[in-house]
């Protein structure tokens, strides 16, 4: 973002950027971002909602999503489509990643959590801890194909340029003093609908009425007739769904991935979630955009290498101060 | 008690581990096994990882970020110590420093937050790792950010030289005095460790950790005995810290101590068995033996028969860390999560012996 501000200043016409303008390009930047966290934050808030568990796996997760994203840029030569296929391209990204992701998910459920039902929530949580550093593993040796998207695998563990399928274009006219892009209104294009339709998901259907009652007490929800761990899958497989769509936006937006990303981008969800109510939806998402404006101003007003602390920093003081987050209700632990 | 049979009563892994340590050095000297250098990273794990059995395996309280507590030892260690610095104490004193240091550091995270639950606790900690890695490489001032402070002291001990008599100064390049200095440090940690357990203290950590509820009933308020948990796990992974950056005469830079050494800690004590020392000992053995001598021999003979090249991915030991621990984890909480020596000082076992044989 920063660059292609410096570049578009040189080109045309020198516009001085008045405090304003810079605080609402910080502003700008802080909503695309925070959007996107705010739809990984889904998935951390959709899990916990329902088996109390912090998936720490999910934001690894996101990464192999933009990984398989980068490798079938490479395979379908994607970059060469033009026009209408540009965005056929990306359809196709985010169709293929959402896919890979839910049903990887689903699998990780599977294999490594379901077995621990019922036992301590610590051991579910190393049991995460665990699968998260095995995909964070996968993404490392990914990165070492022999593609030239990969840079021919030579640096598996470099970060990789994403091609930039979406336009960098300035919505407002070469000599805005403000940059909104074609790819700011891609991240609110596609996230909006997709927390919409979450919504109605959880809110209308009988698989979320299912997931809602699993949430409140599992074992009263099995008495009514509810398959339990049925409903906790698909709540995986929704989550990864949707970390799979953010794992390619990100990619695109930000134009360049790394196996370690997940780690990073992980934790900010996280943070959102908490922040917003672990357990929330709208949470997440409230959660999300915060965490991205927190970012986007600390980057601009404070030292950027100080973001990070910053992010830790709000965590650990809603997690004292104000465990049930901005939105969610009280939380009791259950004896 | 009597259940046991008579060899198992002998058998008594920490003695057994320590006549194995003592005759390393002989039998390395005579057959060159390498094993002296790699073995003094295990006892350095193994104190941290002492600390974290403390907090995780005898509290039951989630740690994940027990290397924060290794960089404030370390960091301790150099500034008390390192002749840049105003303080310059000797190793002696400054790895005393450091555990006051580390402790401090301990009560000072753990004040306002040993009332979370348990998996909120957990992601504080990891915060907390976070953020101290992010103040080291950003406060250069002081810690000279990714350049690392150096150099430091290294101990001196009246012993034999080669002139009789006399103290004996450690260098870098020697590696059997450190050997030695560093599994004395074990053995007095593992005592340390030992009678803390089996003291007023240790038995009401383990009180909380069973049920909370039930120790509160006793009498026993949870906050000071988590805080005493923290405080003695942290003071124990801040001399790791102090150790290891002694031996390198360097603090390196701060992203040594990131969320993988925390997670390399926590495979020990899992791996091990939470709660039970000589699983910790053994754990250190297993899981440093695998990153750091297995993993590299596996390389170098695969690359040797041409499977894979040097430059690749896959030829690297070091790719293969995250999956080695991930694994470990998964698997282990599966398949044996009270790890391969389980803790006998188990309430929950003691309940059970007692519900199946009544005693005679």
């Amino acid at each position: 973002m920063i660059m292609s501000q410096a570049a578009v200043s040189e080109s045309v016409a020198p516009v001085a950027m008045g405090w304003g303008d810079v605080l609402s390009q910080q502003l700008i930047t802080g909503v695309s971002n925070g959007m996107i966290i705010a739809l990984i934050a889904i998935g951390y808030t959709m899990v916990y909602g329902i088996i109390e568990l912090i998936n720490f796996a999910h934001g690894d997760l996101c990464t192999l999503g933009s990984f398989l994203a980068l490798t079938l840029v490479g395979a379908l030569g994607m970059e060469a489509w033009a026009g209408l296929g540009g965005t056929a391209a990306v359809i196709t990204l985010l169709i293929s990643a959402a896919v890979f992701c839910g049903a990887l998910n689903w699998t990780i459920d599977r294999v490594a959590y379901r077995p621990l039902r019922g036992k301590p929530k610590l051991a579910l949580l190393v049991s995460a801890i665990g699968c998260s550093f095995i995909l964070v593993n996968i993404a490392l040796f990914w990165g070492g194909l022999p593609m030239e998207v990969f840079g021919g695998g030579n640096q598996a563990a470099a970060p990789k340029d994403f091609p930039s399928l979406i336009s960098n274009e300035n919505l407002l006219g070469a000599k805005s003093a403000i940059t909104v892009t074609w790819r700011d209104l891609f991240v609110v294009i596609v996230t909006v609908p997709l927390m919409i339709g979450l919504t109605w998901l959880v809110k209308s259907t009988r698989l979320g009425k299912a997931m809602r009652a699993v949430a409140q007490n599992p074992t009263a929800a099995a008495l009514m007739g509810i398959d339990v761990n049925r409903v906790i899958g698909s709540t995986f497989l929704i989550g990864g769904a949707l970390g799979g769509f953010a794992s390619v936006i990100y990619a695109l937006y930000n134009n360049t991935i790394s196996f370690q990303m997940g780690y990073r981008t992980g934790m900010d969800a996280f943070t959102a979630a908490v922040l917003g109510g672990i357990g929330s939806l709208p949470g997440a998402v409230v959660g999300g955009i915060v965490i991205g404006l927190v970012r986007a101003l600390s980057d601009g007003y404070f030292e950027a290498r100080w973001t990070n602390s910053v992010v830790f920093g709000i965590l650990i003081l809603t997690l004292v101060f104000r465990p049930s987050g901005i939105l969610g209700a009280k939380l009791r632990e259950k004896v | 008690m009597s259940a046991a049979p008579k060899w198992k009563k002998l058998l008594r892994v920490d003695v057994a581990l320590l006549i194995l340590a003592c005759l390393l050095p002989v039998v390395d000297q005579r057959w060159h096994f390498d094993m002296v250098d790699p073995m003094r990273g295990v006892m350095v794990f193994a104190i941290l990882a002492l600390g974290l059995n403390i907090v995780t395996g005898f509290t039951g309280l989630l740690h994940l970020g027990m290397a924060a507590f290794m960089a404030i030892g370390a960091y301790a260690f150099a500034i008390s110590s390192c002749d840049i610095y105003p303080f310059q104490l000797n190793f002696w004193w400054a790895i005393l420093f450091t555990a006051i240091v580390g402790a401090f550091a301990g009560v000072l995270l753990g004040a306002p937050t040993l009332g979370l639950r348990g998996d909120y606790l957990a992601i504080v900690t990891l915060g907390f790792g976070e953020i101290t890695q992010d103040v080291l490489k950003n406060l250069d001032v002081i810690t000279k950010g990714t350049q690392g402070i150096n150099p430091l002291p290294s101990p001196h001990v009246p012993w034999w030289t080669a002139t009789g008599f006399g103290m004996l100064e450690f260098t870098s390049e020697q590696e059997l005095p450190w050997y030695w200095l560093f599994l004395a440090f074990v053995v007095v940690a593992v005592v340390v460790c030992r009678n803390l357990e089996r003291s007023r203290t240790g038995r009401s950590w383990l009180a909380v950790r069973e049920d909370e509820l039930a120790a509160r009933c006793m009498g026993i308020a949870p906050v000071p005995v988590k805080m005493i948990a923290f405080a003695t796990g942290a003071a124990l992974a801040a001399v790791s810290g102090g150790l290891w950056v002694s031996m390198y005469s360097s603090t390196g830079e701060p992203g040594n101590y990131d969320f993988q050494v925390s997670i390399l800690a926590l495979c020990i004590v899992i791996v091990g068995g939470m709660g039970s020392i000589n699983g910790v000992l053994i754990g250190s053995i297993a899981m440093l033996g695998i990153a750091n001598i297995a993993l590299p021999k596996i390389a170098s003979v695969m690359q040797s028969a041409g499977w894979v090249n040097s430059g690749s991915v896959f030829g690297s030991p070091n790719n293969w860390k995250y999956l080695v621990f991930g694994l470990v984890l998964v698997v282990m909480m599966r398949v044996r999560p009270d790890g391969l020596l389980p803790a006998k000082l188990s309430i929950v076992n003691a309940k059970k012996k007692n519900a199946v044989e009544p005693a005679p």
